[in-house]
């Protein structure tokens, strides 16, 4: 069973696969409501699949994922587009979208043929573009932005669906480092101010130090260790996570521990 | 205060409806002899002389109609499979459906010709059968390539030239009158088409156009990947097929009708985008982008030249320059329309 059985989204024995290849074995795991959880783990660990299960893209070969309690797969789709929001890697947007264009499709899941477009899905969008800092590129084409721009857009999009839980695929992705920390800072501030819970991937694992209350570390498609970054950050968590010999520093300024790698483990 | 998102939508609906009219009225005011806007409107109710009310309604009336719609599905067809395959370049007229029809449509005139049965198949149905039995053999071609892309276009590409060689075989077994007709037919031309002509894509459209309508909302997220518009919960194989279908119908439709009146859907829909400043394709937008430029064309041939050309020769004088443009283009990103 996982940790977190009553969060909101939770998943027990997942096994997962692409055709004959499994990627994932027996993942019991739940996302803690309200909390920032970063998912870790090498390449190909599995956890971008598993994220996938998640967020309803991906039907599991063994296991369920449950959403408030009943199986995700279980619930008509549109709801879930208005419960879970997903934010896929590097998104791309074709030419000629506009920032305010692109936000408003977010909309999607609130909208019908017959219901095309409400004062409601205005009010969102202009709070959307808000939240993120976007209001002032609203007007411009989304391929005109720079990389973190862009990202923030995509966020907006994101936020527009006004979802309470809302899955991010490696949102620093292609970023230079101060534009992965506007990023995640905006994410952190989405979790604060609303209270989304919010889950995401993340490769670098100090950024996912600093950004998580909740790390949950995967190697080998399966799930190694889960906790508080404070709690299971250690030389041995780099070892058997990572398969990387280093150290574990606290951060004196942030208070927070940061991870030094200095070689990688032959095995 | 800040117009919604789809504004733009609607004024360029609005302002290329109203060019529409203005060239439906000059194009029924010119032709041999030119009427003025009051006898038009007179001949129109049947009034005034008997020969420019024979003109105004039994000669040009049905070629603008016929003219207006044909172009209406070309146009709509077109900036449906563009949208949905995500390629500018994915029309009708590209993808081989146009060469389908017509070799199907050229073939019952070939066969028919010789006596017998096929010769009795109806030409709406023929393009018909052509046109769907050239989408199927694209998609059974392209199944392996993930049904999108430009895999998918190459085929199509390679089957539409295929076809074009079996239309060609085809013209050189025929007798001169029947090759000749049948070679202005494949130019696209509404030379001598009436309402007999035009009734088939009326219905046709009348029952695709509603499908195409309500799945507008679901066919505009189609512009992201399929990770993104299925969290949306949006079923996006079935919008897809549904969609090309509909594509493939129209414009096998349209082609009995008028002939495989080339670059129409290529362009239509890319002018609409355009237009409309937006990131998809608005399909009646480019339904009316589509009837503008073969009422145009058609009545530019059938009145500044010494003879009536094809309308379809003129289409594609436009058309071809720009099928090079989009060929030549560096492409900014993915799933760039």
């Amino acid at each position: 069973m996982s940790l977190y059985p009553d969060s909101r989204l939770n998943g027990e024995g997942l096994r997962l696969s692409y055709g004959d290849r499994n990627i994932v074995e027996n993942l019991s795991v739940g996302f803690p409501d309200g909390k920032v959880t970063v998912i870790v783990g090498a390449n190909a660990c599995g956890k971008s699949t598993a994220l996938r299960a998640f967020s309803r893209l991906m039907k599991p070969e063994g296991g369920v994922v449950t959403l408030d309690g009943k199986s995700i797969a279980d619930h008509p789709s549109k709801e879930v587009a208005k419960t879970l929001g997903l934010l896929p890697q590097s998104p791309t947007a074709p030419e000629g979208l506009s920032v305010r264009d692109l936000v408003a499709r977010g909309r999607h899941p609130h909208q019908s043929w017959w219901k095309q477009w409400s004062e409601e899905d205005k009010i969102a969008v202009d709070a959307a573009l808000e939240a993120t800092g976007m209001t002032d590129l609203a007007d411009r084409d989304v391929d005109e932005l720079s990389g973190g721009q862009r990202q923030r857009a995509w966020i907006a999009m994101a936020v527009a669906q006004e979802t309470d839980l809302l899955l991010l695929d490696e949102p620093t992705t292609y970023l230079d480092i101060a534009h992965q920390l506007d990023v995640l800072d905006l994410v952190a501030r989405l979790n604060r101010q609303s209270g989304r819970t919010i889950v995401m991937v993340l490769h670098d694992l100090n950024l996912a130090i600093r950004y998580a209350d909740h790390i949950v570390a995967m190697r080998g498609g399966k799930l190694i260790v889960e906790g508080p970054p404070k709690e299971i950050i250690t030389r041995e968590f780099l070892a058997e996570v990572f398969g990387v010999a280093g150290e574990v520093v606290m951060d004196p300024i942030m208070g927070h521990p940061v991870v030094l790698p200095h070689s990688t483990i032959a095995r | 205060m800040r117009l919604k998102p789809r504004a733009s939508v609607v004024v360029a609906i609005l302002v290329a409806a109203l060019l529409l009219v203005a060239v439906i009225t000059l194009a029924l005011s010119v032709g041999d002899r030119a009427t003025n806007p009051v006898d038009l409107v007179r001949a129109l109710a049947g009034l005034g002389e008997e020969n420019v009310v024979y003109a105004v309604r039994e000669v040009r009336l049905p070629r603008v109609v016929i003219a207006v719609v044909v172009g209406a599905a070309f146009g709509i067809a077109g900036g449906i499979s563009q949208g949905v395959l995500r390629n500018p370049l994915a029309s009708p007229d590209v993808l081989g459906v146009s060469a389908g029809a017509s070799v199907a449509a050229v073939g019952v005139m070939a066969i028919g010709a010789l006596g017998g049965p096929i010769g009795l198949v109806p030409i709406p149905v023929a393009t018909l059968i052509g046109g769907f039995g050239a989408a199927a053999l694209i998609a059974a071609l392209g199944f392996g390539a993930g049904f999108r892309g430009r895999s998918l276009l190459l085929v199509g590409i390679a089957l539409s030239t295929a076809l074009t060689g079996i239309t060609q075989y085809l013209l050189t077994r025929m007798d001169v009158a029947g090759a000749q007709s049948a070679a202005s037919w494949l130019t696209g031309s509404l030379n001598a088409r009436g309402w007999g002509d035009t009734l088939p894509v009326l219905i046709g459209a009348a029952v695709i156009v509603p499908i195409v309508l309500m799945l507008g909302h679901s066919a505009r997220a189609l512009i992201f990947e399929e990770d993104l518009t299925t969290n949306w919960g949006i079923r996006g194989s079935v919008v897809r097929v549904t969609l090309l279908v509909c594509s493939v119908a129209l414009a096998a439709i349209a082609t009995s009708a008028a002939g495989p009146v080339g670059f129409v859907a290529l362009v239509s829909g890319q002018l609409a985008r355009r237009a409309a400043r937006v990131a998809d394709i608005p399909p009646i937008l480019s339904g009316i982008v589509g009837a503008l430029i073969v009422l145009v064309a058609d009545t530019l041939a059938r009145t500044v030249f010494p003879v009536q050309l094809p309308v379809g020769v003129l289409t594609a004088i436009v058309g071809a320059p720009y099928l090079l443009y989009l060929l030549q283009r560096p492409r900014r990103g993915r799933g760039a329309l």
